[in-house]
């Protein structure tokens, strides 16, 4: 028995290890005080404060936060329209066609959704002469369309767990339809929502090739400017920037598991 | 029935539905008078949900008019009908609490604040939810669940409540006891209830008339002892109750009954004579359990249909026997039998020799 449960937690503990060792030696390697990364020379925190006064790395934050946070905006409202138009507005011709292509870009190699983006940008901007330069907008709209798939394929799966008779009930009592959405099915949905919204938010900040694919010049987001950096030579202040990113990340992933979690045991 | 009352409140004419190629609702015609408890009974996917629906306004009849006291509401959205729909799964909105749930339906109709929480005291009051008001659905048990359904399908007054299988979810003491709940509420209120059910006692006790329906047809309309006594197909006299039936033909008439040769009885059934047969006709002779009368020795009565069996089988259950006897021709007939006498032995044995006899007014005669 016990020689059993030693067995497991030394298999348990060599998976984590395997999962974590490479993001630990990133974040106690952001407190080391020596110039060369890979060299130990004491504990600090003076990378941090390098990081706070580099423009680069502030503008590139700056960059991925504020396309992050757009890009998940739309996406939600986007997902939310394309679920409810496939759960709850009955058959419509190619329903299925539709249901199935919602999540094609989730298996589709970043690569390709990334070079096909640009392609497409090139295109319409010797059309239309739009978008005159590639950054922020573009970047915001190709991250936009990906992690707007996700955000459907959350909202559905609530959706169609959701009880129908709720909204019948509510037009039943004499409330409109348009207006049922935002009384009752909204309201039911909000937790994937929420959820969909933090998990767009956080493949935008972590992408790297897509938003590769269509920047411009000057548009870099922070995991371009730390790939950059890399192709350079490591410097510790990139260890102190991954060790924020990483917890950014833990916050915000910890907050949606938090959120579906808690309203799922109350409904 | 009160006479001022209308009797044609609802009035359902040639209403079918369409799905695709499956007809759900098949041709219905429909009276229902003001202040009744209707049920419409049928087994799964006999198309009682889906009338139940076309009269809430869910789904529009492919064809056909819904009339509800003298106003066509075919056209009119579910939303603007005078008739409210209690789920059969509650659907109690998770986000409100038990007071906001009751006041959904009057808030949006814009009542003012005050009105509306004397409409929810009242109501509350009504189906005793005193306690619960401030809790949310998921603290509530499945007849609380039940009574906030009911109370807020109840706040807007509607001309028709439509209770869609209101006490399926419940169990069986429950059932029982709501079952006179909604009875009283029903007699007190005097709103027109129109129940979908697929169970036969609880119709039989619920309604004030019963709609039998199957494969989206009406079969039959009537009382529950219309139904229960007089059945007019087949399906209905095996759908309501337990009955014993032989099939036959008729062969001869006199002024009054018929004579019917039916094989598995072993000779000649007597009935009236209510359908105006001649011989040759192929009918059906169908005997409730609790008609017929078993006994040792071969009945006086000369009348009565006489038939010899033996008892394969034999229940107690306290107030009731059961009797399955199987007749010479190898048929396996249910009787019933009430124990009027107390005593501890039985009366009669397996295996026993005996007679079972019915009178020609409770021979039912199904003409196919």
């Amino acid at each position: 028995m016990r020689k059993q449960s030693r067995f497991i937690l030394s298999v348990l503990a060599f998976g984590y290890a395997f999962l974590y060792i490479p993001l630990l030696s990133v974040i106690v390697y952001s407190f080391n005080d020596s110039r060369l990364a890979t060299v130990w020379g004491g504990f600090s925190t003076r990378w941090y404060g390098e990081l706070f006064r580099n423009e680069q790395i502030l503008d590139a934050t700056f960059l991925s936060f504020r396309i992050a946070a757009t890009s998940a905006t739309l996406a939600t409202v986007f997902g939310t329209m394309a679920a409810l138009m496939l759960v709850r507005f009955g058959r419509f011709r190619g329903r299925t066609l539709f249901s199935g292509m919602i999540t094609a870009p989730l298996i589709i190699p970043e690569v390709i959704t990334g070079l096909s983006l640009l392609l497409f940008f090139v295109t319409i901007q010797q059309w239309f002469g739009w978008p005159s330069q590639r950054g922020f907008s573009t970047i915001t709209i190709a991250h936009t369309t990906f992690s707007m798939a996700y955000v459907a394929v959350i909202v559905r799966s609530r959706l169609s767990a959701m009880d129908q008779s709720l909204e019948e009930v509510a037009m039943d009592l004499g409330c409109r339809p348009a207006r049922v959405i935002f009384d009752i099915t909204l309201p039911l949905i909000a937790p994937a929502m929420v959820a969909g919204w933090l998990l767009a938010f956080t493949l935008s900040l972590d992408d790297l090739v897509i938003a590769s694919f269509v920047s411009g010049p000057g548009a870099n987001t922070l995991p371009m400017y730390i790939f950059s950096k890399v192709k350079l030579g490591v410097t510790p202040d990139v260890n102190a920037l991954a060790s924020l990113f990483i917890l950014v990340v833990t916050v915000t992933l910890f907050a949606a598991w938090f959120l579906t979690n808690q309203r799922e045991k109350k409904s | 029935m009160n006479s001022t009352r209308n009797p044609c409140f609802i009035r359902i004419r040639g209403v079918s539905k369409l799905f695709g190629d499956f007809v759900a609702v098949d041709n219905v015609d429909l009276d229902i008078a003001q202040g009744e408890l209707f049920s419409i009974l049928g087994g799964s996917g006999c198309g009682k949900t889906t009338l139940l629906r076309i009269l809430a306004g869910f789904e529009k009849p492919t064809t056909g008019r819904v009339e509800i006291d003298g106003v066509d509401v075919t056209d009119i959205p579910a939303y603007d009908r005078p008739v409210n729909m209690m789920f059969q799964s509650y659907a109690i909105f998770p986000h409100m609490s038990v007071e906001k749930n009751i006041a959904y339906g009057l808030r949006k109709d814009k009542v003012a604040r005050a009105e509306i929480a004397k409409w929810v005291d009242e109501v509350i009051e009504l189906v005793q939810l005193g306690d619960f008001r401030k809790r949310n659905p998921e603290q509530l048990s499945g007849g609380q669940r039940q009574r906030v359904a009911l109370a807020r399908a109840l706040i807007k007054r509607p001309k028709v409540l439509l209770l869609d299988e209101p006490l399926a979810a419940l169990d069986k003491k429950l059932r029982e006891h709501t079952q006179f709940e909604l009875m009283n509420i029903q007699h007190e209120l005097g709103i027109t209830f129109v129940v979908v059910t697929h169970d036969q006692e609880e119709a039989m006790t619920l309604s004030t008339r019963i709609a039998v329906m199957d494969k989206g047809r009406l079969l039959q309309v009537g009382e529950p002892k219309e139904i229960y006594e007089y059945p007019e197909t087949r399906f209905v006299a095996d759908f309501i109750g337990t009955i014993n039936t032989f099939d036959g033909q008729v062969s001869a008439v006199d002024e009054q009954h018929i004579h019917v040769d039916c094989e598995t009885a072993g000779g000649d059934l007597l009935a009236f004579n209510e359908h105006e047969l001649k011989p040759g006709d192929k009918v059906c002779i169908a005997v409730r359990p609790e008609k017929i009368f078993i006994s040792r020795e071969p009945p006086e009565n000369n009348e009565d249909i006489r038939v010899k069996g033996t008892v394969d089988d034999l229940g107690y259950l306290g107030n009731l026997s059961l009797y399955r006897v199987r007749l010479e021709s190898g048929k396996v007939i249910l009787v019933s039998q009430q124990n009027r006498q107390r005593s501890a032995k039985r009366s009669i044995e397996w295996e026993e020799q005996i007679w079972v006899s019915w009178r020609p007014r409770s021979s039912i005669v199904l003409v196919n």
